[in-house]
């Protein structure tokens, strides 16, 4: 057992607990923070693996906005929201049995695939943000993605302006 | 004797080494000793600066400050932290327990993790990551949460107001932040605060772009919640905000890490756009270099107690609006002009290319403003009739 | 030579206790006397009165959507302001007329008043 994979099996641990929590809990405002738990634990994972721009692009984009959103919300809303039904369903054991057997069944398809013994490929030198970057900009490669992506932010800016609401400017 | 912090490295390296410590793991111990040197250098050094901010609006408002503990009141904050720590610890009952202890904490981790990337000198910082700007914002976001933490967990809904409306004023103040921390990027062509640092050696980038500097600091101010825009913690307001309920060293800790906070976005100013280590034979004594930063950054800290000292309280209507209806749009069109200049003359010379893009900066400051801020001097309209705190009704 | 996020992940652990000692040394400190009026809500001095929830407000919503909006667009923007230096004039005028659309709708909710303070 390597570090790295001591690292990864505990860092699979926290977030899956913690992403359980976040399901299993009754109180919004802690399962929303047991969300973002989850997400950090997604963000570590990027840096094991190098991913510079992600795991800072997850902790910045995931937690820091759409997080926050959700923790606003549910503390607004919280009340409007009360549940008191019981968290756990009657039949529990049987789907928890039910999604066993989904997973292992998953899991051996994907043991039969060619990569999954394969080794990692091996990153071109340089940094990898320029890269990125150059990808981003050439017409020949990702420039219509990247312009694409602005307008559907466009749009999702003015989704949520008119359902959300604002009195009219004069 | 040029390069001090390379010089004590290399005698630990051959001390451990010679003490029996295997070679693999010297890295381990110096990257623990670094981390631990940065955050508790950070936290001890907030002791100074709450002395100083504190003789320095003193003598901006005519009067002394603190004189009676120690010599010229250096040992006030000695003082006041003591106190702190021996204050009965109330914690409120019916708040979330949990959330309540992880405030602070979270508090105190998002500022002091900026520092993991700052360089100090050309030799002596946490780590260079190749993504170190996006760090600083990310790092930034952890104290967000902080403050949703404790408003919620105090089961007092004045805290609860407070939190939402500081996050809603940190929130919205992010965004110019960002923008204007994209600018370095532009110039210097790389995310990582060294490179940035490396790519002032010609010229700072406060003089290719003042107006970025203005609005990072503009917007930096409002992130770290300071006056003027301290509106949402000011004691007679909303009563401290956030952390009311928070009492003694808690209470301490959300202080420790405003002024540290302050402190820091001087030296990300220091970094990003007056050189930071740079200066005339930096290169040849790095130690140098570190004075050199902590001049700048001392300076820039500074001016943000000299604002704190003159300027009156912000409406936080007046804040938004200028937020998003001033900065943003100046922040955006910047990004553009600095961009197509910075392009268009990236064969000439420096020179030419720093007149260039400070006329531009120039041009674009004065036309938003002339653009957009006719808008700001409109009085408030007035509240609604049954009004609590600022028109909100509390339920 | 240790890996970067390997020593931002050692910076961060140990950033967890810079705060928790003089917190635990506080709590160890200071006296223990609760009492009941210490353990009613803060109001001023005076009784608590109602529960502790406030009003929903759409502001707090629309400035945290619009943030994350030009959040994404930033994260998008780093890679772009990293690499347009080392191609020609048109990269610039991408990432520009990225910026412009996303101004635009900047000014649309700006014009629908989301963006006032209620």
């Amino acid at each position: 057992m390597t570090v790295e994979q001591i690292l990864f099996l505990a860092f699979a641990v926290v977030g899956l607990g913690l992403a359980v929590a976040s399901v299993a809990l009754r109180d919004l405002v802690r399962s929303a923070f047991a969300l973002i738990g989850s997400l950090f634990v997604v963000a570590a994972f990027y840096a094991t693996l190098d991913a510079s721009l992600l795991a800072a692009a997850q902790v910045v984009v995931y937690i820091g906005a759409i997080a926050t959103l959700i923790v606003l919300v549910v503390m607004l809303t919280r009340h409007e929201l009360q549940d008191r039904s019981p968290q756990a369903h009657r039949y529990w054991p049987v789907a928890a049995l039910l999604g066993a057997i989904v997973f292992a069944g998953i899991a051996w398809g994907l043991s039969q695939y060619v990569f999954f013994n394969a080794a990692p490929p091996s990153l071109p030198a340089g940094d990898a943000v320029a890269a990125l970057g150059a990808a981003l900009v050439d017409p020949a490669r990702f420039l219509i993605p990247f312009e694409a992506v602005s307008v559907l932010l466009l749009s999702a800016l003015i989704g949520a302006v008119l359902v959300a609401g604002g009195s009219k400017e004069k | 004797m040029g390069d001090l912090f390379t010089a004590i490295t290399n005698l630990l390296r051959g001390l451990l080494l010679g003490a029996g410590v295997p070679a693999a793991s010297v890295p381990w111990i110096f990257a623990v000793a670094r981390a631990f040197v940065l955050g508790v250098s950070g936290l001890t050094l907030v002791i100074f600066l709450i002395w100083f901010e504190r003789k320095a609006v003193a003598r901006m408002q005519d009067r002394i400050g603190p004189n009676r503990v120690g010599p010229y009141g250096l040992l006030q904050t000695v003082a006041d932290m003591l106190k702190l720590l021996v204050k009965e610890d109330v914690v409120p009952p019916r708040g979330d327990r949990i959330l309540f202890h992880l405030a602070p904490i979270l508090a105190v981790m998002g500022v002091v993790g900026l520092w993991a990337v700052i360089p100090v000198t050309a030799t002596a910082y946490g780590v260079d990551l190749n993504v170190g700007v996006l760090y600083l914002v990310a790092a930034g976001t952890l104290g967000t949460l902080g403050i949703l933490m404790a408003g919620w967990s105090s089961d007092n809904k004045f805290a609860l107001l407070g939190a939402f409306r500081t996050v809603a004023q940190l929130v919205s103040y992010e965004v110019p932040t960002v923008l204007a921390l994209l600018v370095p990027v532009i110039l210097a062509g790389t995310m990582s605060l060294n490179g940035i640092v490396s790519a002032q050696g010609a010229m700072w980038f406060v003089f290719s772009a003042p107006l970025a500097a203005a609005a990072f600091l503009l917007a930096s101010l409002a992130e770290v919640a300071r006056a003027p825009f301290e509106l949402l913690e000011a004691e007679s307001e909303i009563v401290a905000g956030f952390h009311i309920e928070y009492s003694g060293i808690r209470f301490g800790m959300f202080f420790a890490a405003e002024f540290l906070h302050a402190f820091t976005i001087g030296a990300m100013l220091a970094v990003l756009f007056l050189g930071g280590w740079q200066g005339p034979g930096a290169e040849q004594f790095p130690t140098l270099g570190a004075i050199y930063f902590a001049v700048k950054t001392f300076f820039c800290y500074f001016l943000l107690v000299w604002a704190r000292a003159t300027f009156p309280r912000i409406r936080i209507d007046q804040m938004l609006n200028f937020c998003w209806t001033v900065l943003t749009p100046m922040m955006l069109t910047l990004i553009c002009a600095v961009v197509l200049v910075n392009r268009a003359l990236a064969d000439s010379t420096i020179l030419l290319r720093t007149a260039a893009l400070l006329g531009a900066n120039i041009l674009v400051g004065f036309s938003t403003l002339a653009l957009f801020g006719r808008r700001m001097r409109r009085p408030r309209p007035r509240p609604r009739a049954s009004a609590g705190v600022e028109g909100e009704r509390i339920a | 030579m240790i890996s970067d996020w390997a020593f931002i992940g050692i910076f961060l652990f140990l950033s967890i206790f810079f705060p928790l000692v003089p917190i635990l040394a506080g709590v160890l400190l200071g006296p223990h006397k609760p009492g009941r009026v210490k353990a009613q809500t803060y109001e001023c001095g005076i009784e608590t009165r109602g529960p502790s929830h406030i009003q929903f407000r759409a502001s707090y919503y629309l400035y945290a959507l619009v943030f994350l909006i030009f959040d994404v667009e930033v994260v998008f923007l780093f890679p772009w302001a990293v690499a347009y230096g080392k191609f020609p004039l048109y990269a610039a005028v991408e990432g520009v007329l990225f910026i412009l659309l996303l101004g635009a709708g900047l000014i649309y909710a700006w014009r629908k008043g989301g963006l006032a303070w209620q």
